[in-house]
């Protein structure tokens, strides 16, 4: 049908950096017809295979503990959790931050990748936006139960009531209200519009009726018309261009949440930068912890090739530095500072009763990552599944270090408390990975996994040398 | 349809389909299309097909435009909300910060400038595609399965003022159409059935309705309290203040106290100093002895309850203060308090002018409730001063003060 790339190879590696080649996006003769066949194959095969079962099993167990913790919350009272006084902020706060940085990998790739034409995006877009809107559902929860009368959340939104009252907009916490709901709706906008000609392309290989109408009106009656794609495009690079401040100023403005208080170790404004390099860090540990697995076991290795994994394991190198240039800077700044409380922080971090998690967070943060300046680190899928489990690990301590040891910790000794967390804290943490794997397992079942139309867009084609028409 | 039909050469054709072998040929087909000044079609693709804007003679979208009001407009909402809900219609002052503050104000203008451009973008896209769309003709092929994933069509509709099919599928082969499909009118080329329309607006009056239920439900007085999902603290297992409980005979939630109980301090079993009384006679001489700082505390305390009245030399008439408001606002039915100084009262027992403080006479009300026993009678003490001062003579005055004395 359509002409066979003259510039795929046949070898499996593409990592190599030859600079009189470009290497090849995917591996092996592709075509329109093998790139779709591939990416439906997940969704259409008969016969749900067995682990996918055993997998969602575990997840939706562990997303009933979630709820189940939630609903035992909401009925006890947040007494059930380990907050105490000085550390108002424990558990949920570091969940919520932890989970809305994971999504900005999402957000980097869909949409910087895009701004930039970074054309091996195309491959892993779909499933990292996937994570993102995941991540961000997990992380939205959590504010939400930490507020002890949940039932008045709605009291953040600026709804002429009869109170008379109106929101207090010169508060940190409510541009995060703004801010994550903003990211949230905007990704879930790239992703869906990114999704309908896909969603098409599966309404019409469906054979089963019901399989027709799901997809017939997720595709919104998709006909691939030009004056559609037309105007599809623009759209979508618009919305790139408006989700790519995003990747920066969400996490910036969670970090105001902290940078805003006058509490020693969160008072700095190197809070911003140091946080959205967190999250980018830490959301591509996620995306290689998810795509690892999950291109092996549904067949894409030839579409989530080697050197997508190795670009990701370059970014993570990347933001490793930085975050280690930003730990290195905090406690420079708290030294020259001269401030005697900003010093007691850092040094009650390394050297206090919670010293194990600022090392543990050094180790996986800064030491386990400088691994990827080896390349058989960055391209053998086991060893970087092992470092990027290590940097959600760490990436979520460094929260903790943050959060619970600045607060336990504060100026007036008196206050001073320890925080433990109670098991119902372990096991909302704990469910909302069940609720994020759950939805993810869901999305590859049910939803194409990689974005089929943009590898056909980039994909190798002889008529591009025919220059201008 | 109905204004298309003198158009339409052959009834019951929707038009016609052509397959093409890849981007390029119907690229070029596109081109030919458009310079033979047909204008009712479309090229379909499994992804977009470069340059083709061109070949086709599409116009550029007015897209960005909006997108650009829409976040224009997010920008000015989020410039005037937060200044007018926490600096005008309820100044929420907090640590003195100021009212209308700027920066504090960047990033929700940031926020809302990209949401309402995202959502611009999202609803422009599809409204400006066309979607969602119910059908297309070219979905009654089932080659055109393919324009989703390796196939390249051009769709000639019939709608076309100047089509004609025959003289279309010559144009279409001689384009490079690998094949020509003519394809007929059926259910799924136009809009929905009208049952798909009545089917939304059902479920758009249905879903309307819970609101609406909870809105007039809240809007209507009622002689019951309202129901409370959630209880807060507002309602706790406990009886209040005049409640009612089974557990009782006479049904009070609230236990009378034991007869014969006195409470702590209100025993009052001294005549002398409760009552002014010593065997049933006004006493004459004070409970407890006469000091300086008995009398300075009852010139204070006279001064607050008493001389608004009396005056503060308790000459009575128009020398307090508030009988001479009440003269002058010729107040008809204001009694001018007596004076102090009048034989009548001069001649009463102390015992007498504590029970007068106490219970009141005529006019003027009871002070018992306000003033405790022991000032009482210090007001009583401070009241002989001020009748002794009104009321003396040359022998009362010591003899080292007599010359200073002006007839």
């Amino acid at each position: 049908m359509n002409p066979m790339s003259t510039l795929a190879i046949a070898s499996e590696d593409n990592t190599g950096n030859d600079p009189c080649r470009r290497a090849p996006l995917v591996i092996g003769p592709q075509t329109d017809v093998t790139v779709t066949e591939s990416v439906c194959r997940v969704l259409e095969q008969p016969g749900t295979p067995r682990a996918w079962y055993a997998a969602l099993l575990i997840s939706m167990g562990l997303t009933a503990v979630f709820f189940g913790a939630i609903v035992y919350l909401i009925t006890n009272g947040i007494g059930v959790l380990g907050n105490n006084r000085p550390v108002m902020w424990a558990f949920p706060i570091v969940n919520f931050v932890f989970w809305i940085g994971i999504g900005h990998a999402g957000t980097l790739i869909s949409a910087i990748l895009f701004l930039f034409r970074q054309q091996w995006r195309t491959a892993i877009n779909r499933a990292a936006e996937a994570m993102t809107i995941f991540a961000v559902i997990c992380a939205l929860i959590f504010p939400g139960i930490h507020l002890g009368r949940i039932w008045l959340a709605y009291w953040m939104a600026p709804y002429p009531n009869q109170m008379a009252l109106w929101p207090n907009f010169r508060s940190p916490l409510m541009w995060d209200v703004f801010a994550v709901n903003t990211y949230f709706l905007v990704s879930a906008m790239f992703w869906y519009l990114g999704m309908i000609p896909d969603l098409a392309t599966l309404r019409d290989r469906a054979k089963a009726r019901l399989r027709q109408i799901a997809y017939g009106l997720l595709a919104l009656g998709w006909s691939g018309s030009a004056r559609q794609w037309h105007v599809y495009q623009k759209a979508y690079l618009l919305l790139a261009a408006l989700a790519t401040p995003l990747v920066v100023s969400v996490h910036s403005v969670v970090s105001t949440d902290f940078a805003v208080a006058q509490l020693p170790g969160w008072h700095t404004t190197i809070f911003p930068p140091y946080f959205v390099a967190g999250a980018i860090f830490s959301g591509f540990a996620m995306v290689v912890t998810l795509m690892v697995p999950a291109r092996a076991y549904f067949g894409l290795k030839h579409l989530v090739t080697v050197r997508h994994l190795d670009n990701v394991n370059k970014i993570m190198l990347a933001t490793s530095c930085i975050l280690a240039y930003s730990y290195a800077m905090e406690l420079f700044i708290a030294w020259y500072s001269g401030n005697s409380h900003e010093q007691f922080v850092h040094l009650n971090r390394a050297f206090g009763p919670y010293a194990w998690t600022y090392w543990l967070m050094v180790a996986c943060n800064v030491l386990l990552p400088q691994l990827f300046w080896l390349k058989r680190c960055r391209t053998t899928p086991w060893m970087m599944f092992l470092i990027a489990g290590a940097v959600n690990v760490g990436m979520w301590l460094e929260r903790f270090v943050i959060i619970v040891v600045s607060l336990s910790r504060d100026y007036l000794p008196a206050n001073w408390a320890m925080y433990y967390p109670t098991i119902v804290d372990a096991l909302i943490l704990l469910g909302s990975f069940g609720l994020f794997f759950t939805l993810f397992l869901l999305f590859c079942r049910y939803l194409p996994m990689v974005a089929m139309w943009e590898v056909k867009h980039v994909l190798p084609r002889e008529e591009v040398h025919h220059g201008n028409p | 349809m109905a204004t298309h039909e003198p158009h339409r050469p052959s009834a019951g054709l929707a038009g016609l389909l052509a397959e093409f072998a890849s981007a390029e040929a119907v690229r070029a087909a596109a081109s030919s299309l458009r310079n033979a000044g047909w204008t009712h079609w479309d090229v379909h693709s499994p992804f977009p097909v470069h340059s083709i804007e061109s070949a086709m003679g599409l116009r550029r979208t007015g897209l960005p435009w909006l997108v650009l009001a829409a976040g224009l407009a997010g920008v000015l909402l989020a410039a005037g909300m937060q200044p007018w809900t926490n600096g005008i219609d309820y100044p929420l002052i907090i640590s003195g910060k100021p009212l209308l503050s700027l920066p504090t104000s960047v990033p929700i203008m940031f926020e809302l400038a990209v949401l309402l451009a995202a959502l611009a973008a999202f609803g422009g896209a599809l409204v400006l595609g066309g979607l969602p769309r119910y059908g297309h003709p070219a979905f009654s092929s089932l080659h055109f399965r393919r324009a989703t994933t390796d196939g390249f069509f051009v769709f000639l509709s019939a709608e076309d003022p100047r089509f004609d099919a025959a003289a279309g599928q010559a144009l279409l082969q001689s384009a490079g159409a690998v094949a020509v499909e003519p394809l007929q009118l059926d259910a799924s080329s136009g809009r929905a059935p009208s049952a798909v329309y009545w089917a939304l607006a059902t479920a758009a009056v249905l879903a309307l309705l819970p609101p609406v239920l909870v809105t007039w439900y809240r809007a209507r007085p009622k002689p019951n309290p309202r129901i409370h999902l959630i209880h807060d603290m507002d309602f706790q297992e406990k009886y209040l203040p005049q409640g009612s409980s089974p557990l009782f005979a006479d049904g009070r939630a609230m236990r009378p106290p034991v007869p014969g109980t006195i409470a702590r301090g209100t025993l009052e079993a001294d005549e002398h100093l409760y009552a002014g009384k010593v065997a049933g006679q006004w006493a004459a001489r004070f409970p407890v002895p006469p000091t300086a700082a008995m009398m300075e505390r009852g010139k204070s305390r006279y001064a607050i309850f008493c001389a608004t009245c009396h005056g503060l030399v308790g000459e009575g008439g128009v020398t307090g203060i508030t009988s001479a408001r009440a003269v002058k606002r010729r107040e008809p039915n204001w009694v001018l308090p007596l004076s102090l100084h009048t034989p009548a009262v001069r001649e009463q027992p102390v015992g007498q002018l504590f029970h007068t403080i106490t219970h009141g006479a005529r006019t003027m009300p009871a002070h018992g409730a306000q003033i405790p026993a022991e000032d009482r009678w210090a007001i009583v003490l401070y009241v002989r001063a001020l009748q002794r001062s009104q009321n003396a003579t040359l022998d009362d005055v010591p003899q080292a003060v007599r010359p200073q004395l002006r007839p």
